[in-house]
């Protein structure tokens, strides 16, 4: 029996908010201090304190709302769940159950058939909990209460995701999206980006949900990928086997590549949900919605739109500068003064690039300005050093900041043009190279190539690779 | 001359024709404390450097500055102060030393007040009769086989007592009219917003309000202006103007109208105390009122809602009370479940009393997935119904006037086995709590036993001008705050 099924995937992001303090007390909100130092009587919930909400957390919510197509509730409250762990001080987790900051949004991606719009179902705030550390000698389990407060938006998908490459896309296009916003710094290994997943599967055409199973415990965007493509072979199995799928959370396990379920008795919560009566509930002014709106950085989408109309550039060079918004940036500042874009595309997306992914750096930590890349574009167009030499100036540039031409004269990297020093090369070249030059002969032009390659070589790079085509043909001809 | 025995107001009297030193007030009313407290036991504990207190600068600045009271108060176990081992008086918090100030602590210690102690109190304030304390009932000063009410019967039991010159309690459904009722003084709930919670370990959040017990309606007006006002770090304290109270006490009541609903008389209610409310009345009317019997149809579901709202949130405010930070820790004697979740069962079986554990178990229930719509929500929308009866009635009248409880002061063991006959206590004042208004308890009377009858003034919120002028007024013409127990 061969039978089709459709899998159903909903998506749940929390992403911590790099706001200055916590979300209901004036601690500052950084990761790495020593354990426990970041806190106070209100994040630790000793007896009698009570939150007061941060409102460049409420801000940076809204911006994330807006950014995700969505509505931003007029009227919002705080709710607490109630549930017991070590980790969370007051027994309650504030957060927001019913009017949450945002709701009814959605994010484009892509699949094979065109772009497709995924909702975004809703994005509420709430404080993130502590982090328990246990102990080498399994004695004991401690617990740092440092991270309990971060703001937290936690961003639910319609489940509207139909494969797990679907999820991964979403996940990818999200975080673009939250990193343009420059809201947190979205890094899945400090934990303050992280996603869990419900998926499960139903017969193509079947309109009712299958059950699902919720999924935790991933720490990359492609964990988030495997463990979806585990249980949606999983549910396959289990229900062509005649069983049924069980409504549980499980817990991704990396190494293994599988998923397990966690002991039943710890996910028979009932967190009694109700409005925490220490925050009143308010409404948000037009005013501030409007100021904040105002305040968007322009999304990736609409950037690579105008990047490919103004600049006229690919869809893939475009696509590549527009993952980073401060290349972006940059791609934009080089334009104004040098009208060659494709060519300054060309060593963002390449030269720079490979630069910044070796030294696993952002832009922003390189010496490079738009005066100096736009200078060493020139030399290069101009012949003044070769494309090769060149990379080897923007490799210093990075490290040193100097420009171009301080560079190309401090390490001799000019690049030589006239036929009298050439000659010579070539000549060295042609005699060392019999074989090649009797096929050149033969009129296998393309053999001219190589030898020009070793010339460059022998010249230390420093040869005009045009200058020395030229002469090698017609030394070769001319024999 | 008695110290103790004096009023706040006429001690600052003193203060400024120098006859009298804040150490020596301080010291007369220690010595009250250490002679009486034995046989009242209003005291929890008693602040650990008490015998010092007095000499801190701000005590002995100049006292006739405008805002200073060297005046020694007790504070309710509920309230935490810097340092201080802080308990609700509750098993669960022992060993708990709070590392900062409440903001009504902080504002007593800037004014230049004498903390005394710790009053005793029902545990977490879950009660109406000072019984539920970890560590035992608190005594009536008028009779000590009864008991103070509840629940800051403590701090009503110490100013009774003269163990103090004033005290700080704290109001979820009458915690301290009730007991300033049940032992002759003043007790003030002010508007839900007016005194910052900060500091007030919580009980029912939506309710809670800290407010003063005093000797005379004069001295809840000075400790108003001590304690009022906005605080950032309570978002439901209200930023309105803080007038200054003693304004408001003008012995004239004419033209002032008072509703008295007609609900107050029903059953349950003492005869002797519905006597001394019928003569209030009649008092009041001479003293120029209009008063006039009026209807709140929705209070008699008053207690009902309140047991379910106030029950919702303190199951959820008890939460944080779990052996791992602080407090009281029960490790567990053998493994059942887990390390975890067996020190979480003990902690909370030792930790907690009996009514503590029933409001627990209550709240949990009607916030429980199924049956929050049936009983936190409905209890909800009752509590908005009574609001707008009295927002209907506050629109014709200045003031309600009811009794404050339906009984005098009970005998300590009497309701302990009947927790419904307790929470009818507070059928009167618990309104008060559920619409966010102020209200105000006043003796008016004693029964025959000699215990002392309260009665209660409601105004609508922001007013408790009014009500400390129609109080102040009445206690002008009027005796009954001038009796004090024979100790």
């Amino acid at each position: 029996m061969t039978q089709q099924f459709e899998t159903v995937i909903g998506l749940e992001v929390h992403l911590q908010l790099s706001t200055k303090a916590k979300i209901f007390c004036g601690c500052a909100n950084v990761f790495g201090s020593p354990p426990n130092t970041n806190v106070c009587p209100v994040c630790l919930g000793l007896p009698g304190t009570l939150p007061v909400l941060n409102n460049q957390a409420l801000l940076y919510a809204i911006k994330v709302g807006l950014a995700l197509n969505a509505e931003i509730n007029p009227f919002i409250k705080f709710d607490r769940k109630n549930y017991y762990y070590p980790d969370l001080p007051k027994g309650y987790q504030i957060s927001q159950y019913d009017l949450p900051v945002a709701k009814d949004g959605f994010v484009m991606i892509k699949n094979e058939q065109g772009p497709k719009r995924v909702g975004i179902k809703r994005a509420h705030l709430e404080e993130d909990a502590g982090k328990l550390m246990h102990d080498n000698t399994g004695n004991c389990s401690l617990v740092d209460y440092n991270r309990t407060g971060t703001p937290l938006i936690e961003i639910v998908t319609e489940p509207d995701l139909r494969s797990p490459q679907e999820a991964y896309d979403y996940l990818n296009i999200l975080k673009l999206i939250l990193q343009y916003l420059e809201v947190s710094d979205c890094d899945m290994e400090k934990g303050s980006l992280r996603c869990d997943a419900n998926v499960s599967i139903r017969p193509v055409g079947q309109k009712e949900f299958g059950t699902k199973t919720e999924l935790k415990n991933m720490n990359s965007f492609r964990s988030v990928k495997s463990a979806l493509e585990y249980e949606v072979g999983r549910h396959q199995q289990v229900i062509l086997s005649g069983g049924k799928i069980m409504q549980e959370t499980l817990l991704w396990d990396d190494e293994k590549g599988v998923t397990a379920g966690m002991r039943s008795k710890e996910q028979a919560h009932d967190y009694r949900y109700f409005p925490d009566p220490d925050l009143v509930p308010f409404t948000i002014d037009d005013k501030i919605i409007d100021q904040v709106r105002a305040e968007l950085p322009e999304l990736p989408q609409a950037k690579l739109e105008r990047l490919i109309k103004q600049y006229d550039l690919s869809e893939y060079d475009a696509g590549v500068l527009i993952m980073d918004k401060a290349v972006a940036y940059f791609f934009e500042q080089c334009c104004e003064k040098y009208h060659q874009p494709k060519k300054i595309a060309n060593w963002l997306n390449g030269a720079v690039l490979k630069e910044m992914n070796e030294r696993k750096t952002s832009l922003g930590n390189l010496k490079l300005t738009p005066a100096h890349l736009i200078e060493l574009i020139q030399a290069v167009e101009d012949g003044v050093v070769s494309n090769l030499a060149g990379k080897e100036v923007l490799t210093d540039m990075l490290d040193s900041g100097y420009s171009a031409g301080t560079i190309v004269s401090q390490k001799g990297l000019a690049q030589v043009s006239d036929d009298s020093s050439l000659m010579a090369i070539v000549e060295e070249i042609i005699h060392q190279n019999p074989t090649v030059v009797e096929q050149i002969k033969q009129g296998k032009p393309s053999a001219t190539g190589f030898l020009v390659g070793q010339a460059m070589k022998k010249s230390g790079g420093k040869a005009n690779p045009k200058k020395l085509n030229e002469l090698i043909t017609r030394r070769i001809s001319n024999a | 001359m008695k110290l103790h025995s004096l009023t706040a107001h006429q001690i600052i009297d003193l203060y400024r024709e120098k006859k009298t030193s804040p150490q020596e007030v301080f010291k007369d009313v220690l010595s009250r404390i250490n002679a009486l407290d034995s046989r009242v036991h209003a005291y929890a504990r008693l602040y650990r450097d008490a015998p010092t207190s007095c000499c801190h600068k701000t005590a002995v600045g100049v006292v006739s500055t405008q805002g200073n009271y060297p005046i020694p108060i007790a504070i309710k176990d509920n309230m935490c102060t810097q340092g201080e081992e802080i308990t609700c008086s509750s098993r669960i918090l022992k060993g708990f030393y709070s590392p900062y100030d409440a903001h009504v602590v902080k504002k007593i210690k800037q004014s230049g007040g004498m903390i005394l102690g710790f009053a005793n109190m029902d545990e977490f304030a879950f009660g109406s009769s000072t019984e539920n304390s970890c560590y035992g009932p608190t005594y009536n000063p008028w009779d000590l086989s009864r008991v103070p009410g509840g629940s800051s019967g403590g701090s009503a039991a110490s100013v009774a007592a003269d163990e103090a010159i004033w005290a700080l309690g704290s109001d979820t459904g009458g915690s301290i009219r009730q007991p300033a009722c049940f032992c002759g003084i003043v007790g003030l709930k002010p508007t839900y917003g007016r005194v910052s919670r900060y500091g007030l370990v919580a009980f029912a959040s939506s309710l809670d309000q800290i407010g003063p017990l005093t000797k005379d309606v004069t001295d809840s007006a000075l400790l108003m202006n001590i304690i009022a006002g906005y605080d950032e770090r309570d978002s439901t304290s209200v930023n309105e103007p803080v007038p200054d109270y003693t304004k408001a006490l003008v012995n004239d009541i004419h033209g002032i109208k008072v509703g008295v609903p007609q609900e107050a008389f029903g059953q349950g209610l003492d005869p002797q105390v519905r006597k001394a409310i019928e003569a209030t009345m009649n008092q009041l009317k001479k003293l120029g009122a209009n008063v006039k019997k009026i209807s709140l149809p929705h209070t008699p579901y008053a207690v009902a809602a309140y047991y379910i709202v106030a029950t919702a949130e303190a199951s959820s405010n008890l939460a944080r009370f779990d052996g791992v930070r602080y407090g009281w820790r029960q490790s567990p004697t053998d493994v059942r479940k887990n390390a975890l979740i067996d020190m979480y069962e003990e902690t909370r079986a030792k930790g907690f009393g009996d009514e503590a554990k029933r409001r627990i178990m209550l709240g949990t229930y009607v916030l429980s997935s199924g049956y929050y719509d049936a009983y936190y929500l409905r209890g909800q929308k009752v509590r908005t119904l009574i609001k707008q009866d009295l927002d209907n009635a506050f629109k014709d009248y200045d003031v309600i006037l009811t009794p404050t409880a339906p009984t005098t002061a009970f005998k300590i063991g009497e309701k302990t086995f009947d927790p419904l006959s307790m929470y009818l206590s507070d059928i009167y004042t618990i309104p008060a709590n559920l619409a966010g208004i102020p209200a105000i308890s006043i003796p008016c009377g004693f029964s025959a036993q000699g215990m002392p009858i309260g009665m209660q003034l409601m105004a609508k919120a922001f007013d408790e001008e009014m009500l400390l002028r129609v109080a102040f007024t009445y206690e002008q013409n009027t005796e009954w705050h001038t009796k004090k127990p024979n100790l």
